[in-house]
């Protein structure tokens, strides 16, 4: 343990706009606007419209800026140091979706790592999670429960691609849902052609064109009015999850509906939306993958930001002796419901008195439950 | 090689049932289930999805307990992830170490099942044993029927009805025959597929009941699309327990609808047997009666949750049948008559009968030449402590589960009250990790007093908004539970209202299930349990 008097103030905090370095005066995801602002990826709840000065990876320059659309940007390499008022800033991979960063931050000797997203495996087309070692790391847990667990994405994209076969086999069209940025790519690129076409909706046909330059994809044919039903019979369309239910899909039928999402873990997030069938693909880390990261950076604090973040520092702290907290910022939570980011206004409880209850509570269920 | 296939054959089965939100296409799996599985897993396999499950071997601590051994997490954390998964046989399965390939086994369903049975009687330590044994051997979605099956509730969107169809795809008998051979207290244990299903048997027709026959609510314009009103018999519409009431070789049996034998908590029925004859069957209405009328629905309640039937209790919440369709006379089955005919039987029956010495009475039929006359008839429900109108039509035969065209109900609308959401939990099945279930309060001297909970009624969309409201505007959390700012006014609809020492408000209300959300109507404005207990008939 390494203690720093000489700094009282922690290097990064958390206030009402975004992670701020102070410091730098330079923000990390800000969901307000602001002057300055390092992104870790082209998600929306990460790369807010509005801030002066965007700073990213170079090939997620042209992700935000189709989002976003004329921003001041600055493109950086991997592990490219940038030092801002003495402050050490750089960006490696986190393998979250295509171009997504870890941002670590240093200043007299004091790391920290800031995830983003992320996620542990490699999927073949973003650019892997590399583990930074550092003393604080600040990190996501979307999926931060031991039921989550993935199977090497090998064996989910044989079931995807059995899917298919057998869709197309009884001639049926299959609609697999993915969001436009990110999961849509990952499944154009493990789908199997020799099956069949790739049919694209236009959210997922624009992002990918914009990937195209940088990434290495399947060729894709965009859905137009002019498409026939025909033409898609037994083919695959990867489509947003906003398609689903929409008059767009009509004109698919006879179609089957397939979504690839860590949170087709449960069984009930499946039949809730009325999905034909789930395929458990995530572009987070799961349970193990969230611990083995914590644990490759050799980090002594932790901060989580987003996700089931008291149950996961809780255990962080109980089971594992870390110092571990939870800041709470508004990037999407348990967002497993929709694409739309929430209104966040939660007030933070005290925490500790809070899980003091829920052992207590707990306790009262297990009696009562028999 | 193709025993050890047998069990993976049943989970493959859920499987593809649980991976489908198309009937047709659960169908054509059971029925192709059906065709090539073996007889006793067949006849286990309708168990299961009729409801007749083994009992529970292990209880649910053990269970959890046992689990987090293996898994190697502390026991907080496992309920955690249960209120985030919402079932406990999926969380058990997600949180055991992955097994990519399940190991093969010898064992059939059947086995399985039978084991389980034994498992129920062996000591705690063999029956961990047992358990980590198997979790460890199943893969993924294995681990989870087999939990299933140990733990009950096998909800996967098969209704009977759906599994009696696919049955009847399978065997080629009539699905109405099927599903009358399928009702009764058969376990797999004391019958074989043979025997229920393919053999025509008279042995346990005994005490067999006929299926029921259900009616939808009227519709919009139904006075219109109905025809004649002379076409049509009228009865109230009576707030008791649909039961069906036997009476062969003499014998008594009572079969409530939920197809449960309830002969021995209603010991007064025995005297039917002094004036109905043997081959008699009754469908009716199990009602409290005290002091000569009718009681509330929530007497009933007392007589419903209990195993043993007091001499006292008998004396304070007596019942009687009020009963309105004859199925079986003389030992026939008269379904098929027309209804005015099975009535005149019955009226014939009960007319020579003492009532109110034997607990047996009529419910009384209406004939109306307008349907302003029977909407008055109707608006007296609540004074006859009724729901509301029952149509039948006069020629009607009386056909099987619920089917439109010949009976309707036309319920008298509900008490409704504005009160604001308290409390909010996570639901369960198909609403897991969204919080659906809620708890109102009204105001009193300036606080808010539960008064009821309620979980259904809004939209899908509805539900999502108040999800992510409710998870930005958590006072606090215990366990599962959150309160939440009172904010949110709805109004809830509910059938019936009676005090009651039970409850923290003194009064019980049945069904209640949000009408609206009440997004135009300020927390101060919601109604008082004053408002409330204004509503309770005098």
């Amino acid at each position: 343990m390494i203690l720093r008097k000489e700094m009282p103030k922690p290097l990064l905090v958390f206030n009402d706009k975004g992670i701020y370095c102070q410091q730098a005066d330079v923000y990390i995801d800000a969901w307000r606007p602001v002057d300055k602002c390092i992104v870790t990826h082209g998600h929306a709840d990460h790369s807010r419209w509005g801030h002066k000065h965007y700073i990213t990876h170079h090939n997620n320059v042209p992700i935000i800026k189709h989002r976003l659309g004329e921003i001041a940007v600055t493109g950086k390499a991997w592990n490219e140091t940038f030092t801002i008022n003495g402050v050490k800033f750089s960006l490696h991979p986190a393998g979250h979706i295509i171009a997504s960063s870890q941002v670590r931050v240093e200043y007299k000797g004091e790391v920290w790592v800031f995830t983003g997203d992320f996620k542990t495996e490699d999927d073949g087309l973003a650019e892997p999670f590399e583990p930074i070692k550092c003393h604080t790391f600040i990190t996501e847990c979307t999926f931060g429960l031991p039921a989550f667990k993935w199977e090497p994405q090998t064996e989910v994209f044989k079931d995807i691609n059995e899917w298919w076969a057998t869709n197309k086999s009884e001639g049926r069209t299959s609609i697999l849902f993915g969001y436009s940025l990110g999961k849509g790519q990952r499944l154009l690129k493990h789908l199997d052609t020799s099956i069949g076409t790739i049919y694209t909706h236009g959210a997922v046909e624009n992002m990918t064109e914009v990937v195209r330059p940088y990434y290495k994809l399947p060729p894709t044919t965009l859905i137009t009015r002019e498409t026939s039903k025909d033409e898609i019979k037994g083919n695959i369309v990867v489509a947003p999850p906003s398609a689903h239910g929409s008059t767009w899909i009509r004109r698919m039928v006879p179609f089957v509906t397939g979504s690839a999402s860590g949170w087709m873990t449960f069984r009930g997030a499946r039949r809730r939306r009325a999905i034909d069938r789930g395929f458990v693909l995530s572009d987070h880390a799961d349970w193990e993958g969230l611990l083995s990261a914590i644990e490759a950076t050799g980090c002594e604090k932790i901060i989580t930001t987003h996700g089931y973040t008291d149950i996961f520092s809780r255990y962080l702290r109980e089971e594992l002796g870390y110092d571990a907290r939870t800041e709470k910022t508004q990037y999407e939570e348990e967002s497993s419901e929709s694409d739309k980011k929430m209104d966040t206004s939660t007030p933070l409880g005290d925490l500790n008195s809070e899980y003091q209850r829920n052992i207590v509570n707990i306790d009262k269920i297990i009696e009562n439950e028999d | 090689m193709r025993d050890w296939l047998v069990m993976k054959k049943f989970s493959q089965l859920i499987k593809k049932l649980d991976s489908t939100n198309k009937t047709n296409e659960k169908v054509a799996a059971l029925t192709e289930y059906f065709l090539n599985a073996d007889e006793d897993d067949k006849l286990w396999t309708i168990a299961i999805l009729s409801h007749r499950r083994p009992k529970r071997p292990v209880n649910t601590t053990l269970l959890r307990i046992w689990a987090t051994e293996i898994s190697g997490i502390p026991l907080w954390l496992f309920e955690e992830s249960y209120h985030i998964v919402g079932d406990l046989a999926e969380t058990i399965a997600l949180i055991l170490p992955t097994r990519e390939q399940s190991a093969e086994t010898s064992k059939s369903l059947s086995q399985f099942i039978q084991e389980i049975i034994v498992l129920r009687t062996i000591p705690d330590d063999e029956k961990k044993k047992y358990l980590h044994d198997n979790w460890l051997a199943l893969n993924y979605f294995e681990r989870f029927v087999f939990n299933k099956i140990i733990t009950g509730s096998f909800r996967i969107g098969v209704s009977q009805k759906l599994m009696t169809r696919a049955l009847s795809k399978a065997t080629g008998i009539d699905e109405d025959i099927l599903a009358y051979k399928l009702m009764g207290d058969w376990t797999p244990e004391n019958t074989s597929y043979k025997k229920l299903i393919l053999e025509q048997n008279d042995e346990d027709y005994l005490s067999k009941p006929y299926p029921f026959y259900l009616a939808y609510a009227v519709e919009d314009n139904f006075r219109e699309d109905l025809g004649p009103i002379s076409d049509w018999s009228f009865e109230h519409k009576w707030d008791g327990i649909r039961s069906q009431v036997i009476i062969r070789n003499d014998e008594v049996f009572v079969w409530s609808r939920g197809e449960e034998l309830v002969t021995d908590k209603y010991p007064e029925y025995q005297e039917f047997l002094k004036v109905i004859p043997n081959g008699t069957v009754l469908d009716g209405e199990i009602l409290p009666f005290g002091e000569g009328e009718i009681g509330n629905f929530n007497a009933l309640q007392t007589r419903i949750g209990r195993k043993n039937i007091s001499k006292a209790l008998l004396k304070k919440t007596p019942v009687i049948l009020n009963a309105y369709d004859l199925l079986e006379w003389e030992g026939k089955d008269i379904r098929q008559k027309p209804f005015v005919e099975r009535r005149r039987i019955l009226d014939k029956l009960i007319s020579g009968v003492n009532s109110a010495e034997i607990g047996l009475f009529l419910s009384e039929t209406m004939t109306f030449d307008t349907w302003e006359e029977a909407a008055a008839e109707r608006d007296f429900s609540r004074d006859k402590r009724s729901e509301g109108l029952m149509l039948k039509r006069k020629d009607s035969p009386y056909l099987v589960g619920r089917k439109k065209g010949d009976w309707w109900k036309w319920k008298i609308d509900p008490f409704t009250i504005d009160a604001v959401l308290t409390y909010a939990m996570r639901g369960h099945g198909r609403r897991a990790n969204l919080y659906t279930d809620y708890t109102f309060a009204l105001w009193e001297n300036g606080e808010l007093v539960t008064f009821a909970k309620a979980y259904s009624g809004l939209t899908d969309a509805e539900f999502r908004q108040l999800d992510a409201w409710i998870k930005n505007n958590t006072l606090e959390r215990f366990g599962p539970v959150r309160s939440v700012t009172p904010h949110h006014v709805f109004e809830i609809a509910f059938e019936g209202i009676a005090e009651s020492s039970r409850h923290k408000s003194g009064i019980a209300v049945r069904f209640p299930r949000m009408l609206r959300w009440r997004k135009d109507k300020p927390v101060e404005e919601a109604n008082t349990l004053s408002d409330l207990k204004a509503l309770i008939p005098r």
